[in-house]
C-alpha cells in the first residue's frame, strides 16, 4: 500500500521530479530515434573505460551482433550521453557492405554519467545497452 | 587553420584482401571540434565549429558513415570495418559545419 501511494505522489509531482540521470535531452533523442518504440536490452557490446581520468577524450567502441547480410543487418546506432550538456554524441550508419556493425571513436564526457547505445535493425527492431563511466576531470572546457 | 590544408591520417588493416574478407580502417584528422558551448575570456560564446559528418566509400559505394555531435573529441578518431567486395579507391570524407570538406584516400585490392 505504502508503495502504491508513493507511486501516485511521484506521478502527481512528475514535472518537478528530476531523475538522477535524465537532466538532458537523452530520453527525447532516443524516443525520436526509435519512433517511440521501447528498445530491447541486448545484442550490443559497449566498450568504455570504467574510469576516465580525462573526459576530453574517452575511447568508445560499440559493436552489435548481426550477420550483416541483405536479409538481416544493423542500419543505425545512436550513442547518447545522459550527463553532458547535450545528449547527442554520434550516430553510426551501417549497411551489409560494412560487413560488421562495429565502430570506435573518442568522445567528450562532462562528468560521471551513462553512455547509452541504441541500435536499429533493418526489420525495425531496436536494441539497447548502457554503460556508466566515472569521469575524474570533465571534458567540456569552460 | 584552413580545412583544405588538413591531411587526414588513414590506415587500412590490409592493402589487399580476399573477396568477402573484413578490412578494418583507422583514421585520424586534425580539427578543433569547437562545441559551441564554451565561452571566451570576455564571456562571449565561442561559435560552434565541428566536423558533423563522416563518410567512407569503397569503389564509389558507401560502406560506413557517421554523424558527429560536439561530444566527439577534438582531432576526431574513427575506426570501422568494411567487407571487401571490389577493388578500388577507399575515400574518406569529413564535412565541416562551414560546408567545406576534408578528403583522404587509400585503396584496396580484392583478389
Amino acid at each position: 500500500m505504502a508503495l502504491g501511494a508513493g507511486a501516485i505522489t511521484t506521478a502527481l509531482v512528475g514535472q518537478a521530479v528530476v531523475p538522477a540521470y535524465a537532466a538532458n535531452d537523452s530520453a527525447d533523442l532516443i524516443k525520436k530515434f526509435t519512433g517511440g518504440k521501447e528498445p530491447t536490452v541486448g545484442r550490443i557490446r559497449l566498450d568504455l573505460p570504467e574510469i576516465a581520468e580525462n573526459g576530453n577524450t574517452v575511447p568508445m567502441t560499440v559493436s552489435v551482433e548481426s550477420p550483416m547480410t541483405e536479409q538481416s543487418y544493423v542500419t543505425d546506432v545512436l550513442i547518447v550521453a545522459d550527463g553532458n550538456p547535450r545528449a547527442g554524441v554520434v550516430t553510426f550508419h551501417f549497411s551489409p557492405a560494412s560487413g560488421v556493425a562495429e565502430a570506435n571513436t573518442r568522445i567528450r564526457l562532462a562528468s560521471t554519467q551513462n553512455i547509452i547505445a541504441v541500435a536499429k535493425m533493418n526489420d525495425g527492431a531496436f536494441f539497447t545497452a548502457k554503460k556508466e563511466v566515472k569521469v575524474t576531470i570533465g571534458g567540456c572546457g569552460g | 587553420m584552413a580545412a583544405a590544408a588538413v591531411r587526414p591520417r588513414i590506415k587500412l588493416e590490409k592493402k589487399s584482401a580476399k573477396k568477402g574478407e573484413i578490412v578494418e580502417v583507422k583514421a585520424l584528422v586534425a580539427h578543433i571540434m569547437e562545441t559551441g558551448q564554451r565561452k571566451d575570456s570576455a564571456g562571449k560564446t565561442i561559435p560552434r565549429k565541428i566536423l558533423n559528418k563522416f563518410t567512407c566509400t569503397v569503389n564509389g559505394k558507401e560502406v560506413f558513415s557517421a554523424d558527429f555531435e560536439p561530444a566527439v573529441s577534438a582531432n576526431p578518431y574513427i575506426q570501422f570495418k568494411f567487407r571487401a567486395l571490389e577493388s578500388g579507391p577507399v575515400i574518406l570524407t569529413w564535412t565541416d559545419d562551414d560546408g567545406s570538406t576534408i578528403v583522404g584516400q587509400d585503396s584496396i585490392t580484392v583478389t
